[in-house]
C-alpha cells in the first residue's frame, strides 16, 4: 500500500483453526487486525468490545495509517471519555471481510493470489465469530460490554443473543436488529455501481493496481456518494449546502459539480477509494442484508435472547432515517417480552444517521452512565 | 427512605424489599434508584420525555422511552411484583386502559394521582369559576398535561366497577398523612395498592 504517514499501531491475530461461516463454507488461516486501549484487571473483567461500522476499522482512538485521520471514535474512547481506558480494556477489531488487515477479499487465498470473488460470502455472525476467537486469544471469558453503532450494532446484538455468555451488556446505537427493503435497496444501488464499473473485473483487478492500473474507483466512489446521503438528514444537508453554488457565481448549464453539495459528494466519494477496498464494500454489504436476527431464531426476535442474561440499553436517533427508531424499539419491545434488563433512549439530533458518530452530548452521558455499572 | 415527593415515600416503604417494579412515567428515576439502593429492588422504568430518560439510564437505571398509552402492552403478563404508575394516571389517553394494563404487568399495582376534589380546588372552582390553579395543580388549563382530571371516589368507583381489589390506600395532605374520613374533601394525593384479588 502506498505512502504510511503514519505508523499502524495495530496488532495482528492469527487464528490456527479455520474459522467455520454460515454459508457452510470456512476461512483458513484467518487473519484479525485489532487494537486493544488500557489494562486488562487481573480478573479479567473490564474489557469492552467496540464493534465498527461498514466503513470502519480497527482505529477507534488511533490515526488511520493510510488518511492520516484521528480514530473514528475519539470523542467517545479514551482516558476520562465515556469509554473510558483509563478504567476499561478497549478492544476494536477489523471486521473480517473488509480490508485494514483482517482477512477479506483482498487477503491472498491459499494459493497465494487474492481471493476477489473466491471469498465466501460472510455474515454479522461470522463476524462475531471472528471477535469470540480474539476473545479466546486474550483470555477474556466475558466481557464487560460490547458497544457498537450502525453495523457495529448488529454484531453487538449478534454477539449478545448467540454467544450470551460471553458479554454482560450490550449498548446498541443507531441500529437494527434486521436489514429492511429499503436499506438492502440502497446497497444494492451501490454494489451495482461497483459490478458495473468494467475495472471491477468480475472482482479480479488486484493484479491491475499493482502494475499501475486502475481498480473499481469509479463504482466504488458511486456506491459511497449514494450510501453517504443515507447517512445524513434532509435538514443537515440543507443547513450544510442548500443550493448554494461551488466556487462559482452562476449555473454553468452544463454537469460539473455546480452545486456545492455535488462537490462534497464527489469529494467524498473520491476520498472513500484511498482507504477502502471495493469486494470489501461488497462482501460487507452483503453481509449486513443478510442480518436478520429474528430469522436466525425461528423467526420470533425475543427467543434471540432467551440465553441472555446481559442488560441492553438501544439509543436511536430521531433525524435517523437509514436505521429509524422503530427498528430500536422493536429490539426493545423483544428483550422486554425476554424479560431482559433494557434502556432505551431517542436522542434529538440533526445529522441523521451519523450523529452516533458525531457531537451528541446526550449521548455521551447515556453511554458513560450505561458502561459505568 | 431520602428524600422522597411524599406519594413516593409512602410506595418506597411499602415495596416488599427485593421485589421487582416496573415504574410507568418515573421522571428522572429518583424513586427507583431509591428502590434500588435501599430496598435491593429489580426497578425498571418507561418514562415519556428523552432528557429524563437520558438521566435514568446515567444514574445506571434500566429505563425505556415510551409512552404509557401504547407501549405497555409489550411487557409479558405478570412480569414484575409491581407495576408503579405515580401521578401519571390523570395524563394518560385512557387511565382505565392504564390501570389495566398496570395491573396485567404487576402482581401488584401502586397508583397515585391528585385529587380534584380536594376542599382547595372546590373552593377555586366554586367562587372563582375557573379551573383552579393550585400548589397542587399549579399549571393553567390550557397547558397542563392533566387531561383526565379525577377524584379519590372517583377512582374507588372504577376499581370496583373492574373489580379490582384495593389492598392499601393512603392519602396526604402536603407533606402529612391524612385519615381516610372525608379523604375525599381533605387530601391532596392518593396512593393506592391494587391487586387483581
Amino acid at each position: 500500500m502506498a505512502t504510511a504517514r503514519n505508523i499502524d499501531t495495530s496488532k495482528v491475530l492469527e487464528l490456527a483453526e479455520p474459522l467455520p461461516l454460515d454459508s457452510g463454507r470456512s476461512l483458513e488461516g484467518v487473519r484479525i487486525a485489532y487494537e486493544a486501549h488500557g489494562t486488562l484487571s487481573p480478573a479479567r473483567d473490564n474489557a469492552i468490545l467496540i464493534a465498527h461500522a461498514l466503513t470502519g476499522d480497527q482505529h477507534v482512538m488511533s490515526d488511520h495509517p493510510k488518511t492520516g485521520k484521528p480514530g473514528w471514535w475519539v470523542r467517545m474512547v479514551g482516558p476520562g471519555k465515556p469509554i473510558d481506558t483509563d478504567r476499561f480494556y478497549v478492544i476494536c477489531a477489523n471486521v473480517i471481510g473488509s480490508c485494514m488487515g483482517s482477512t477479506g477479499p483482498a487477503s491472498l487465498a491459499p494459493d497465494g493470489a487474492p481471493y476477489g470473488m473466491r471469498f465466501p460470502v460472510i455474515t454479522i455472525r461470522d463476524m462475531v465469530r471472528g471477535h469470540i476467537a480474539l476473545l479466546d486469544a486474550l483470555g477474556i471469558e466475558s466481557l464487560h460490554a460490547v458497544v457498537g453503532g450502525s453495523m457495529g450494532g448488529m454484531q453487538a446484538l449478534s454477539l449478545a443473543a448467540n454467544f450470551s455468555d460471553r458479554t454482560r451488556a450490550a449498548l446498541v446505537i443507531a441500529s437494527t436488529a434486521r436489514h429492511s427493503a429499503q436499506n438492502i435497496a440502497f446497497h444494492e444501488v451501490g454494489r451495482q455501481a461497483i459490478m458495473a464499473d468494467p475495472a471491477w473485473r468480475e472482482g479480479d483487478y488486484y493484479a491491475a493496481k499493482v502494475d499501475g492500473g486502475k481498480g473499481p474507483e469509479k463504482g466504488l466512489s458511486v456506491a459511497r456518494m449514494a450510501a453517504h446521503i443515507t447517512y445524513l438528514s434532509e435538514a443537515g444537508l440543507t443547513d450544510k449546502f442548500g443550493r448554494r453554488l461551488q466556487d462559482r457565481a452562476e449555473k454553468t448549464f452544463g454537469f460539473d459539480a455546480d452545486f456545492q453539495v455535488e462537490s462534497y459528494l464527489r469529494y467524498q466519494g473520491l476520498s472513500f477509494t484511498d482507504r477502502f477496498d471495493a469486494n470489501s464494500y461488497l462482501y460487507i454489504t452483503r453481509a449486513m442484508d443478510y442480518f436478520d436476527l429474528a430469522e436466525e431464531h425461528g423467526g420470533l426476535l425475543a427467543n434471540a435472547f432467551a440465553g441472555s442474561m446481559a442488560r441492553y440499553c438501544l439509543v436511536s436517533f430521531d433525524t435517523d432515517w437509514l436505521y429509524p427508531t422503530a427498528e430500536s424499539r422493536n429490539v426493545v419491545h423483544a428483550l422486554n417480552a425476554a424479560g431482559l434488563p433494557v434502556s432505551f433512549v431517542e436522542l434529538s439530533a440533526p445529522y441523521g444517521h451519523d450523529s452516533f458518530l458525531l457531537d451528541v452530548p446526550a449521548l455521551d452521558r447515556v453511554v458513560e452512565g450505561f458502561l459505568k455499572q | 427512605m431520602s428524600k422522597l415527593r411524599p406519594d413516593l415515600a409512602v410506595i418506597a416503604v411499602n415495596v416488599a424489599p427485593g421485589s421487582s417494579v416496573l415504574d410507568v412515567g418515573c421522571g428522572d428515576g429518583t424513586l427507583l434508584a431509591a428502590l434500588r439502593d435501599e430496598k435491593q429492588c429489580d426497578a425498571r422504568g418507561m418514562e415519556l420525555d428523552s432528557a429524563n430518560v437520558g438521566e435514568c439510564v446515567a444514574r445506571g437505571l434500566s429505563v425505556i422511552q415510551g409512552d404509557a398509552d401504547k407501549d405497555l402492552a409489550f411487557y409479558p403478563d405478570k412480569s414484575v411484583d409491581y407495576a408503579i404508575l405515580s401521578q401519571t394516571l390523570q395524563t394518560t389517553m385512557r387511565p382505565d386502559m392504564a390501570l389495566e394494563q398496570l395491573l396485567r404487568i404487576g402482581r401488584k399495582a401502586f397508583v397515585s394521582f391528585p385529587n380534584f376534589a380536594h376542599w382547595r380546588v372546590r373552593l377555586s372552582l366554586l367562587w372563582g369559576g375557573r379551573m383552579p390553579v393550585t400548589r397542587l395543580l399549579p399549571v393553567a388549563w390550557y397547558e397542563t398535561p392533566n387531561i383526565h382530571h379525577l377524584t379519590i371516589d372517583d377512582f374507588r368507583a372504577l376499581v370496583k366497577e373492574r373489580g379490582i381489589a384495593v389492598e392499601g390506600c393512603w392519602f396526604l395532605s402536603g407533606d402529612t398523612r391524612c385519615s381516610p374520613a372525608a379523604a375525599n374533601f381533605r387530601a391532596e394525593h392518593a396512593v393506592f395498592l391494587l391487586s387483581r384479588g
